[in-house]
């Protein structure tokens, strides 16, 4: 083998006890490069990466890391080796400072007093150097806990490059990242690969890829579908090596609607769970047949917001109409009654109860109409059977019936039980809905986008909230930024750019977006 | 007026203090080895069943060898197993922690009573001469200053050592490149795996140690004044032990600072038994317990609400 090859991975195969997670995928990477690995959720890339990094031994194949051939699959051998990983969830410890986390596994000792105490003084200055060397700005003092997700994702790459890592695998770094702190990012790993430093870079989003990387590999259920050069691919070329045919990138066909209003959310004012003010005086009026994406980083107070709407939290202030009667002091229950529907934010938290059975929460919410209770008290389990099949058949649920757990499903086919249960609500005119397809694969969010827009073709009025810009300009009707608790500036997505609506995500007022416009 | 005073005299004298360092002691070597395994993220409720095992191990190890120093060898060598035993079920085996630590508790109680039926055929309490128990030591100069004499000479030889170990601790747990990794595989384990670091072998050493310290702490107990083992002697002092964690949020300064309150509590109760009926004083270091504990809740409520704020202002 030539020297210029970082790492070498021959034949690897990853057999689970029923599932073969990686099957005979052999791909080298180049010294200096970005490379970018691709595929939907359970092709295989975490696992593949996994092994890279030690953490899980291959049933078949080899691994050869700068030159060197890897015979025990540990984290340490790995490190040693120059592999660095930083994982989704960060493996960082909140109460320590910046300087501690990164020296932790190779703390410096005061060499006066027998070399047994921490030097708290060299890590900072060992921080300080590292940060020089590599021009990645965190403050060496501050703790961990009070930093931003941009900087605690710098601090995790620091600590790979404390422990001297030639190779970084970062595994869907920009998962949790605002737009601009998208780019720092992009930044930093240019700077990373000037310095002769190896890049793989795991992600869904294949803009991205586009942007960054130099080469790609597709993976596509436990096998490699292709390797590419970046500049020889296209997004739409890119989607279908990863879904295995062609996929229609059109939208998904609007009808005209009639607009009236639905919604009407007058004067808002709500407190979060610390009782400080999330949304401030918010007015917004969401009409019949549209759907209104509130854009904005996260912790704005969207949650509030939808919790506020449907029931889930009191209004300090200002009232909500649906359908022109007052739903603001209203119980969820009553609420649901009068015609709304909620996905939530976070599915294995509100949306769902994972030790129940599919059918158990598919029901939930209809359990006492007279066709599922006899006398509202004994379920009528084969109409309830019947009914659940119908709708776990509707949403093209992918999984081992209807009577399993919900929570051995995997994340895309949850989230269809929590949409397929809020969608099937006859008398439905309006839907909240937040993060529909958060940590979702191509071909899930694709199914889930269109039962959407076929809500809003039907006449429903949705208020659609989420964090993927993206997911914002390709479904809604028009944009509403969302900062500090106020709507700071409304646009239309056939005509507003995404940088645009960036910048007002992050500034008080209508006035400062124009002036940049 | 007078006979009230002579009353509060039998009771808030030097004795009293004394007897609060007295007593405070084995909840202080319990709080030091619980604190190593809570900031480890294990809940440890077995400090009692510890120190209870440890008391008996020290008076028969004494018993056999005719020697304190062997009573304090043989239980220093039974709570490295202990520790070892619970970190077996806790890290390896992955089971509740709550219930390994109620069951050590009830296991304890029932093997030193089986035990000291067969080796010893006694009943109850099993005392030895008060020679075989542990050496005081007395400080050469500080018998000429009268209070301090009567409070800080002359204690049993693990009092001393208690005060260094919380010295030791405290420099381990917040200054050692350890502690950094203790606390370390407390808040975040993987955290730890993903370096290298294995904070199995970071949770099994904080069980071993708080075996140790916990059988110390009973080995005070039967050794250090009354040189006896009587079932079921610690008394629930794990528990408060376990208290003064809580309050003292993990800090051997503070821990240790907590179990001084308890002890005073302790030694209050034992004195007021000449004035007011024993049934009723005994209650006192428990109901402090509880006490203490409600305020603690309270002043951490206050607290992360008001870290919350600040966060917030931010």
């Amino acid at each position: 083998m030539s020297n210029d090859i970082a790492v070498n991975m021959k034949n690897i195969t990853v057999r689970f006890v029923e599932t073969l997670a990686n099957d005979d995928i052999s791909l080298s990477i180049k010294k200096g490069e970005i490379f970018a690995i691709v595929g939907e959720n359970g092709a295989g890339k975490t696992t593949l990466m996994n092994v890279l990094a030690g953490q899980i031994q291959p049933t078949l194949g080899s691994v050869e890391i700068l030159g060197s051939t890897v015979t025990t699959f540990s984290p340490t051998a790995a490190i040693k080796a120059g592999i660095g990983m930083v994982h989704q969830h960060f493996m960082l410890i909140d109460s320590f400072t910046v300087a501690q986390n990164i020296v932790l596994g190779h703390e410096p000792k005061k060499p006066a007093k027998f070399g047994i105490f921490f030097d708290n003084k060299a890590a900072v200055r060992f921080t300080e150097d590292l940060i020089r060397e590599y021009g990645l700005e965190v403050p060496p003092n501050a703790r961990v806990r009070d930093l931003g997700v941009g900087l605690q994702q710098r601090v995790e790459i620091l600590k790979a490059l404390a422990l001297g890592s030639k190779v970084l695998i970062l595994d869907e770094p920009t998962a949790v990242l605002t737009p601009s702190e998208t780019d720092e990012l992009f930044k930093i790993i240019r700077k990373l690969k000037e310095k002769g430093h190896t890049i793989i870079i795991i992600t869904h989003k294949l803009y991205e890829v586009m942007e960054i990387s130099d080469r790609v590999a597709v993976l596509r259920a436990g096998k490699l579908a292709g390797i590419e050069e970046t500049k020889n691919l296209s997004e739409s070329k890119l989607a279908s090596m990863m879904v295995g045919h062609e996929l229609s990138f059109e939208s998904i066909p609007r009808d005209e609607t009639v607009k009236t209003p639905v919604l009407d959310i007058k004067n808002l004012t709500v407190s979060n769970a610390r009782g400080l003010i999330a949304i401030n005086d918010l007015n917004l009026t969401i009409n019949s047949g549209e759907i209104v994406g509130i854009a904005g980083v996260e912790g704005n107070g969207q949650s509030e917001l939808a919790q506020a709407i449907t029931g889930l939290r009191p209004a300090l202030k200002g009232s909500i109409y649906l359908n022109g009667i007052e739903i603001t002091k209203q119980s969820p229950e009553k609420i649901r009654k009068l015609g709304l529907a909620h996905i939530p934010e976070d599915r294995i938290k509100t949306g769902l109860s994972k030790q129940a059975s599919i059918w158990e929460n598919l029901l939930v919410g209809k359990q006492r109409r007279r066709e599922f209770a006899w006398l509202k008290l004994h379920l009528r389990r084969d109409k309830i059977s019947k009914y659940s099949k119908e709708v776990y058949n509707q949403f093209d649920v992918r999984g081992a019936g209807i009577h399993i757990p919900v929570g051995s499903l995997s994340g895309g086919n949850m989230q269809k039980i929590v949409v397929g249960r809020e969608f099937s609500f006859e008398n439905t005119r309006a839907y909240v809905i937040s993060q529909p397809t958060r940590g979702l694969d191509i071909a899930a969010m694709q199914f889930i986008h269109k039962q959407i827009i076929n809500k809003r073709n039907e006449g429903a009025a949705i208020l659609l909230i989420s964090a993927d810009l993206d997911e914002i300009f390709m479904l809604s009707d028009r944009i509403c930024t969302l900062f500090e608790g106020k709507i700071t500036a409304e646009f239309d997505p056939k005509t507003a750019s995404k940088e645009k609506v960036g910048l007002a995500m992050l500034t008080h007022s209508k006035e400062e977006v124009c002036e940049n416009s | 007026m007078s006979e009230f005073l002579a009353a509060f005299f039998t009771v808030f004298n030097v004795m009293l203090f004394q007897n609060t360092l007295r007593t405070a002691t084995p909840i202080v070597l319990a709080g030091l080895g619980g604190l190593f395994t809570d900031h480890a993220g294990i809940m440890n409720i077995g400090m009692d069943g510890m120190m209870l095992i440890g008391a008996f191990t020290a008076v028969m190890g004494t018993y056999y060898f005719q020697s304190a120093f062997m009573g304090i060898v043989l239980a220093i060598v039974v709570g490295v197993l202990l520790g070892l035993f619970f970190g077996l079920f806790v890290i390896k085996f992955k089971s509740d922690e709550f219930i390994i630590g109620v069951a050590l508790n009830i296991f304890a109680g029932g093997i030193t009573i089986f035990l000291l039926r067969t080796l010893t055929g006694v009943k109850g309490a099993f005392p030895l001469p008060k020679s075989l128990g542990l050496p005081t030591v007395s400080i050469p100069l500080l018998d000429k200053i009268p209070i301090i004499n009567e409070l800080f000479n002359n204690n049993s030889i693990l009092v001393y050592i208690c005060w260094l170990l919380v010295i030791i601790c405290y420099l381990v747990v917040y200054k050692t490149p350890y502690g950094f990794r203790l606390r370390a595989a407390g808040e975040h384990p993987q955290a730890l795996r993903s370096i290298g670091v294995s904070p199995d072998f970071i949770k099994y050493s904080a069980s071993v140690i708080c075996g140790i310290l916990c059988c110390l702490a009973g080995a005070h107990l039967s050794l250090g004044y009354l040189t006896q083992f009587s079932e079921n002697m610690s008394a629930s002092r794990g528990f408060i032990a376990f208290a003064c964690i809580i309050f003292g949020r993990s800090n051997p300064i503070k821990v240790f600072l907590a179990a001084l309150l308890f002890g005073f509590f302790d030694a209050l109760g034992l004195r007021l038994q000449n004035i007011i009926p024993a049934n009723l004083t005994l209650i006192i270091p428990y109901a402090a317990t509880i006490f203490v504990l409600v305020i603690a809740a309270l002043q951490s409520k206050r607290k992360s609400k008001l870290s919350e704020l600040k966060l917030n202002k931010v």
